[in-house]
């Protein structure tokens, strides 16, 4: 079966005032008719870039080498005048991107968005362009399309969002979707929805799909053929089966592994670096300590806003309603829900970010809700939070040393500057970061280094309770794990309590001795880890569970797709 | 303490310095701003323009480069001079008697006519006086109102627009029911009301130095841009997570303001501090235009575009020309250093 799109040898590089920057060398890859083929790599590794090629929506400074060729139907795009591109943009081809609410342009309603592809390519007339807007937000299976059409992105979910960029990706019947990291952005029970969606949508139009994801189980469930990619290289590519059973490239095989497993667990969650230099020895299982007295305890936490519907009317939504936990040193309280289950607002009240409207929360014998400002000042010592986003929680305009020392002057901790700049150090030494990490910007670090900044600002202070905010929702798979570790070291060596907030169930039964499952504001299941996965008792922790990519074991796309892009003629 | 001096290896201003040095067009911009800066250092000494109020050339002598050009004005009062013969009324005069007492006393005082010279370098104003200087003296003072008007205008802006963003609720409300109140009166009406009130009323004889009374008015009417913007910035920030990290290792509310948020929405402020300069400096000239501004004995760019509005139309330009050109330049550079500044303090631009 013959290449729909087929990538020779590409070559792209960035070129900036001082530097040129090789981001994708040599790059090849077919994708074939009716089929999905998946470009699997870290962030940094060109996937994006290879995938935008196709289309050429790349930066200004980027140049393509003129070796290169992309052939669509007998012609290289890579020469293709401008006019031919955009003729092909949105009809032949078309793109859906990892930030829907981005994506979409904020004052235009969905159906006028979605009815604009539509005239443009079609010439079709405004009514009827309207008409066809509403079957495809049915087919991509927005409730009420019709209502929709005249909502306003900021009105829709996100998953509701990337869907109406689906629908205004397949509205031209294209023969190749482009995917770029398309869920990334999402909960993990709606991106088993949208990944859903896409796989049904490639059969019935008999379309290709290039899908782009950081994560190698995600891939699993989808792709017919997968290409792994490494700092602008392929490493690997084959069928999707033979990639799960027999990768050859370390690399590939150690994607598969750090993702962690819901049915084992391992005492280190294994990293890419393990693989790069040679295999890895089987791990022990991971010993937790016993449960004891609590170091921190929440008696039926509670949390409404006000909002004044009217002159005199307020409603009252509740976010959290009587949560109960307690965390003993050195272990881990586990949260999980999707986003909009309170499980961050459990973390602000706890931390005294937001004032609570009810309960107590006890370090020791000490209800933190009800001290003064100046009082709670010397318990923010003892308890500490790292946030979800490594990108936004740290202060752009402060040098690392900066950071890292603040927290130290406020609690007058460090006989002097010199001390202070001693243990700061420390701490970036051992979250595993070079020492002239001082003098430099948060910008100038990854996802994964800025994550390991922000836990060291947290342990600045010494503190014996951690709160975890999604702490690794924003990193890829393979940083993910070295920073799971990270945190599994820290509360090994400082007896820690942590209380481990996440939307992965798969991360949480990995992470924590005992696991509260929560949904609109309430607890809806608790339990150990290992029974929770056994026996899921609430009908939302098996959908959590069904959610965790599980790679070709996962898989339930048919496999005749897999069959008609094999070996099949 | 060299471990000390390791976390900032160059510190904010060495750092500003090496990026400057990358940025021609800052650089360049910064030299003039300086230059400017040096110039007024020696005006307000002394060494430079202290004669600008001297009638040294005759009524709006020539430049020098247009030697030749025919000067009526300057020919009229050197006539004037030569025939300066009165008739003889001592026989009807009642201050006869007295003349011979005041010849006697004048004889005393030394008085000295100088020699008016036909050009001067830059040409001369209506009374002789050497357009230059004053366009040098009067840089002194248009800067000074227009630096130090935008720089209290922005330090109110920022302080209460920072305090209303912050703090949201009533603080907000209140700063915001100050904010329409002044921006609900037109602001020439709010400019002569300040201006009657610090030149007459009770507060008068405390400004009596001259240039302060307009810094006054000017940043007490000209603050409201700021705060709307400085405002608008902080509710943004303040929900940053960055800035809860903050609260979550205990820095205190002013310090999240200042030390953490401030420094994130500083280019917004250096942008309308650059704007407010060149705005004042314009509201300046109006002012003194209409007789509000800087005192009859001081001079600003102000006065002499004021001035100029006759002379232009009997042709003698240099005045305009001379106020117009320093002031473009200044403005010019000003806003460059500015916009190249913004760019030398964000870590994030090389």
């Amino acid at each position: 079966m013959s290449a729909l799109v087929s990538v020779v040898n590409l070559r792209v590089s960035f070129v900036t005032r001082q530097t040129r920057v090789e981001a994708v060398r040599g790059v090849s890859f077919d994708v074939r008719h009716d089929a999905t083929l998946a470009l699997v790599g870290e962030s940094g590794s060109g996937k994006t870039v290879s995938a935008m090629s196709i289309l050429r929506l790349l930066p200004e400074n980027a140049i393509v080498d003129p070796a290169s060729r992309i052939d669509y139907g007998g012609e290289n795009l890579l020469a293709a005048p401008a006019a031919r591109l955009r003729a092909l943009r949105g009809r032949d081809i078309s793109a859906v991107f990892q930030e829907p609410m981005s994506s979409l342009n904020p004052v235009l309603t969905v159906g006028e968005q979605v009815a604009e592809v539509l005239r443009l390519h079609r010439s079709m007339a405004p009514r009827q362009a309207l008409e066809r807007a509403a079957e495809l937000l049915a087919e991509v299976g927005i409730p009420e399309p019709r209502a929709r059409l005249r909502a306003y992105p900021h009105e829709l979910s996100g998953g509701q969002q990337q869907r109406v960029m689906i629908a205004m990706a397949i509205a031209n019947e294209p023969k190749l979707l482009i995917a770029d990291e398309p869920t990334t952005a999402l909960d993990v029970t709606v991106q088993r929805q949208v990944l859903e969606l896409i796989a049904r949508l490639r059969e019935r139009h008999r379309m290709s799909v290039l899908f782009i994801s950081h994560d190698l189980g995600l891939v699993g469930e989808i792709a017919d053929n997968v290409v792994v990619m490494r700092e602008g290289e392929v490493r690997e590519s084959g069928p999707t089966q033979r990639i799960f059973s027999a990768p050859r490239d370390p690399y590939t095989r150690a994607l598969l592994a750090c993702r962690p497993r819901l049915d084992t667990r391992p005492r280190r969650l294994p990293v890419i670096d393990d693989f790069m230099r040679g295999g890895v020895a089987p791990d022990a299982a991971l010993e937790r300590p016993p449960a004891g007295a609590n170091l921190i305890e929440a008696k039926g936490l509670r949390k409404e806003f006000r909002l004044r519907t009217g002159w005199f009317a307020s409603k009252s939504l509740v976010a959290v309603r009587e949560v109960t936990f307690g965390v003993t040193r050195g272990r881990t309280v586990g949260l999980v829900g999707e986003s909009g289950s309170g499980k961050t607002t459990v973390a602000l009240l706890v931390m005294r970010l937001l004032e609570a409207s009810g309960g107590e929360a006890r370090l020791e014998d000490t209800d933190l809700l009800r001290l003064s400002a100046a009082q709670m000042m010397a318990f923010r010592r003892r308890i500490q939070i790292v946030f979800q986003n490594p990108y936004a929680s740290l202060n752009p305009r402060m040098s690392i040393g900066r950071t890292l020392t603040e927290p130290m002057r406020i609690h007058r901790l460090g006989a002097d500057e010199g001390e202070r700049i001693e243990r700061a150090r420390g701490l970036l030494q051992r979250v595993g970061l070079p020492q002239d990490a001082m003098h430099r910007y948060p910008h100038e670090f990854s996802g994964g280094q800025r994550q390991r900044i922000a836990i060291a600002r947290a342990l600045a202070v010494e503190p014996e309770v951690l709160i975890c905010d999604e702490p690794v929702s924003a990193l890829d798979v393979s940083v993910q794990a070295t920073v799971l570790n990270l945190l599994l070291d820290l509360q090994e060596e400082r007896g820690l309590a942590y209380l481990f907030i996440s939307h992965d169930l798969a991360v949480v039964k990995y992470m924590s001795d005992e696991v509260l499952v929560m949904r609109e504001g309430e607890v809806v299941e608790r339990g150990a880890p290992e029974a929770i996965y056994r026996a899921p008792q609430h009908e939302y922790t098996r959908k959590l569970l069904a959610a965790v990519p599980r790679g070709v074991e996962g898989r339930k796309f048919g496999d005749g797709a897999l069959t008609s892009s094999g070996t099949q003629p | 303490m060299a471990a000390v001096l390791d976390v900032t290896p160059e510190n904010a201003w060495t750092a500003l310095w090496r990026r400057l040095q990358q940025d021609r067009v800052g650089a360049v911009s910064l030299g003039i701003v300086v230059a400017y800066l040096v110039m007024i250092l020696f005006a307000t000494a002394g060494y430079l323009a202290g004669g600008w109020s001297r009638e040294v050339g005759v009524p709006y002598a020539n430049p020098a480069f247009l030697g030749e050009r025919p000067n009526l004005e300057g020919a009229l009062r050197k006539r004037a001079e030569h025939k300066g013969v009165a008739p003889d009324l001592s026989a009807i005069d009642p201050l006869a008697p007295k003349y011979a007492e005041w010849e006697r006393r004048t004889g005393e005082l030394k008085m000295t006519e100088p020699e008016r010279a036909m050009t001067l370098p830059w040409g001369g104003d209506r009374w002789g006086r050497d357009v230059l200087d004053k366009a040098i003296k009067g840089s002194q003072v248009s800067i000074a109102v227009g630096v130090l008007a935008a720089l209290c205008a922005t330090v109110i802006g920022t302080l209460l627009g920072a305090c209303a963003g912050f703090y949201g609720r009533w603080v907000n409300d209140v700063l915001e029911w100050l904010y329409n109140v002044f921006t609900s009166i037109p602001s020439i009406l709010l400019i002569f009301s300040l201006a009657a009130v610090l030149r007459s009323g009770a507060f008068a004889h405390l400004f009596a130095s001259g240039i302060w009374t307009v810094v006054i008015i000017l940043s007490v009417t000209g603050w409201t841009g700021m705060y709307r913007l400085v405002r608008a910035e902080y509710m943004k920030h303040r929900s940053r997570e960055y800035v809860l990290a903050a609260q979550a290792i205990g820095a205190s509310a002013a310090a999240r303001m200042f030390a953490h948020i401030l420094p994130n929405v500083s280019h917004v402020i250096l942008v309308q501090l650059s704007l407010l300069v060149v705005a004042f400096i314009k509201v300046e000239v109006i002012l003194s235009f209409l007789g509000l501004g800087v005192p009859l004995d001081m001079v600003s760019w102000g006065t002499m575009l004021s001035e100029a509005q006759t002379e232009l139309v009997i042709g003698k330009w240099w005045q305009l020309a001379a106020a117009t050109a320093f002031m473009a330049v200044f403005l010019t550079a000003f806003s460059m250093l500015t916009d190249s500044l913004r760019d030398a303090l964000d870590p994030r631009l090389r």
